[in-house]
């Protein structure tokens, strides 16, 4: 008779390894030649650097990454130098195309070692608007650049933080002075070809009091089918007193694309800031987004919606921050999962201190459509001050029979009918869209997922 | 071929015999009331012939065109022809009537012709508004979400709206009178009226006699506990109207 063979199940915790990034000191983009980059820039980024360092990398034991294993991150093979086929530097046309009407009134386009196409009417630079891509706003804009940037997201944030901070000199800086409006929407785009490549980006909006924008910003990149590729960025909005920003972010990386991304828009007295966020790309996102809301009557809503299919992960967390009295925010996040794909949401609500007579409100739908996808959905309140008002819900769904036989017995196939279903399920964020032609490029990016 | 012929029809629901033997047959151009008192297998019917998956057959057939339907998907049903206009329409948030309507006669479309391009908009919406202008609704209606905050009787009209968009051949009623009232009850039977024809072919399923005063069926069938016991022409429902239920119970008893 045999011997019995005794197989222990190694768990897989203890196979991987924390992701070991490739880069030195010598790799950050400081040490350019010619000397556009203020020294006090330069420490920024040696600071950052250092952070970088010290901050030990994200585990499951983190309260914030329980959910969301990076262990599978192949960092050791990425590259900030790829090689690039002059075909695919060009994002596609889609992606370019006016959102809104026939023209956009400035267009900022950023792809990875090339330097930037920039487009923006006349008109607002006569006004003062600064739009342009982070290297020549370091040249042309410094003393702007130096008492703004790293203010909202400091790089102490977090390992990724840090690491963008550190490599991020490619960017969208964004300036609207105060008392102007602009009624045409300025729109930016990061194109993100190349294998194992680490792209490291930031994005700085500051609104003046009285100003008025609406803003959408593309991050995409192609489905490469090899290698993991990276992307860590900065967002950093600043909403002035009175001053009114739309903020529309559409992420459509490639499957390839490990993605993290610290986000914090800080509303003052009587600012309102609507921020409209989809989600359909990368492997693996996990996404800090933050608003503070730190004036009397400041504003901030924020309508999401992911969409997964695969084996993607997407980790939204997400964080309401009244730090002022009579502050409102509302907080609607839909997500639809197919195949065997995860997401999270993680929300807080945190009302300080003092910060009476606040609204704060949030909700997280998901629509399952497939058994083997989960959706894990966290609610917070954290809540200082005694006469707010606060309420949140949750709901994790999987898709009605009911509705799916009633759709049926018109003649609808059962692929079209769950279509119109996930479309119906994210119309309610598709409402708060302020322009048909991001809506459109919203349901497009739906319908490509279904089908 | 154009009949509907329903043969020894067995379904169980959550293992537990509904319809024991229901043999009915509906040629296009009739209309046929199905009545009797609650619990007696009527809607079980009218979701087994639709192809609700909630629904086992046991036994028998249902043929229509040459096939056997049962055998069939739900979407493959009303391809060949059959509607059920729901006692309880469901509410699909967030998808517009307008857009719902187009998706599924473009589906009907595609099945005719591979290459259909789908209806042209312009004409849909002219015909839209004329089946709505039918049934007397509001042109905004087109644009709210398919049953989502509906009164019930704008429900049972948006079911009628379905009916004269999509064109069935066999449609199956299920208490489309219940919950409204005596105008809605009007307008609603006005757009079947509206609808009747020699290609259409209607199964009205209700307690009631009231509906058939203002949709005059050609035969009226009696359920009772599984089977259909009594078919006869209208007056049978105004005798139902009169007598009640009991003296089919008698017979019931005196036949089993």
């Amino acid at each position: 008779m045999a011997t019995p063979v005794v197989v222990t199940k190694k768990r897989r915790e203890e196979l991987l390894e924390s992701p070991q990034f490739p880069f030195t000191e010598r790799d950050l983009p400081i040490w350019a030649q010619d000397g556009d980059i203020p020294e006090a820039l330069k420490e920024y980024h040696l600071r950052a650097w250092g952070l970088f360092q010290t901050i030990p990398m994200p585990s499951l034991t983190d309260e914030a990454w329980r959910r969301t294993d990076i262990r599978g991150l192949k960092a050791s093979e990425l590259t900030l130098y790829p090689v690039l086929q002059k075909r695919s530097l060009r994002p596609p046309r889609d992606l370019l195309k006016p959102l809104v009407g026939k023209k956009h009134g400035g267009q900022v386009v950023l792809v990875p070692a090339h330097a930037a196409t920039v487009s923006v009417d006349e008109e607002w630079q006569k006004k003062g608007v600064i739009f342009t891509d982070l290297k020549t706003a370091r040249k042309h804009h410094a003393e702007f650049l130096l008492s703004t940037l790293g203010q909202i997201v400091r790089p102490e944030e977090g390992k990724f933080a840090a690491l963008a901070a550190a490599f991020a000199e490619d960017g969208v800086v964004l300036y609207i002075p105060s008392g102007v409006r602009l009624k045409a929407p300025l729109h930016s785009v990061i194109w993100s070809p190349g294998v194992r490549l680490a792209r490291f980006t930031r994005l700085l909006i500051w609104l003046d009091d009285d100003s008025e924008l609406t803003f959408v910003h593309e991050m995409a990149s192609p489905d490469q089918g090899e290698g993991q590729s990276f992307h860590a960025g900065i967002v950093e909005i600043h909403v002035g007193k009175g001053a009114h920003l739309t903020f529309v972010e559409m992420q459509s990386w490639g499957r390839d694309v490990w993605n993290f991304t610290h986000e914090r828009a800080r509303v003052e007295r009587d600012g309102t800031l609507d921020w409209i966020f989809g989600s359909v790309g990368s492997q693996l996102t996990k996404t800090f987004m933050e608003i503070d809301l730190i004036g009397e009557g400041a504003t901030g809503k924020m309508s999401g919606f992911y969409f997964t299919d695969g084996d993607q992960h997407l980790d939204h967390d997400t964080q309401q921050n009244h730090l002022a009295p009579h502050t409102t925010s509302d907080l609607l996040f839909k997500g639809a999962l197919q195949d065997r794909s995860r997401s999270v949401w993680q929300g807080m609500i945190y009302v300080a201190p003092g910060a009476q007579k606040t609204d704060g409100y949030q909700a997280n739908r998901n629509l399952t459509l497939s058994p083997y996808a989960r959706a894990d959905s966290i609610p917070g309140l954290e809540i200082m001050a005694n006469d707010v008002r606060c309420t949140h819900g949750a709901t994790v769904g999987k898709i009605d029979e009911e509705q799916l036989f009633y759709l049926l017995s018109r003649g609808i196939s059962r692929n079209e009918a769950i279509r119109l279903i996930v479309e119906g399920f994210f119309e309610p964020i598709m409402e708060r869209v302020p322009y048909g032609g991001v809506r459109q490029r919203f349901r497009t990016a739906i319908k490509q997922k279904i089908e | 071929m154009s009949e509907l012929r329903i043969v020894n029809l067995h379904v169980n629901v959550n293992g537990r015999e509904i319809l024991k033997g229901v043999n009915l047959t509906i040629h296009k151009g009739e209309i046929h009331a199905l009545m009797g008192p609650n619990g007696t297998g009527k809607s079980t019917l009218a979701y087994t012939l639709m192809g609700h998956p909630s629904y086992e057959v046991t036994e028998g057939e249902v043929w229509y065109k040459g096939q056997n339907i049962l055998e069939l998907e739900a979407d493959q049903r009303a391809h060949l022809g059959l509607f059920l206009a729901f006692q309880y329409p469901v509410a699909i948030p967030g998808v517009s009537v307008a857009n719902f309507l187009r998706a599924a006669i473009n589906a009907r479309r595609r099945i005719a012709n591979p290459e259909d391009k789908g209806i042209p908009i312009p004409e849909f919406r002219k015909e839209l508004k004329k089946v709505m202008d039918l049934l007397k609704v509001d042109h905004s209606f087109a644009s709210r979400y398919l049953n989502d905050g509906f009164s019930g009787g704008e429900k049972k009209r948006a079911e009628i709206i379905q009916m004269a968009m999509l064109k069935p051949e066999i449609a199956i009623m299920d208490e489309t009178d219940s919950g409204l009232d005596i105008d809605a009850l009007r307008i609603v039977s006005e757009g079947v009226n509206a609808l009747r024809g020699p290609n259409l072919g209607v199964l009205i399923i209700t307690h009631y006699q009231r509906i058939l005063n203002y949709i005059k069926p050609d035969y009226v069938h009696i359920m009772m506990d599984g089977r259909i016991v009594e078919s006869g022409g209208p007056d049978l429902a105004l005798h139902l109207e009169e007598h009640g239920y009991d003296w089919l119970k008698n017979k019931i008893e005196m036949t089993f």
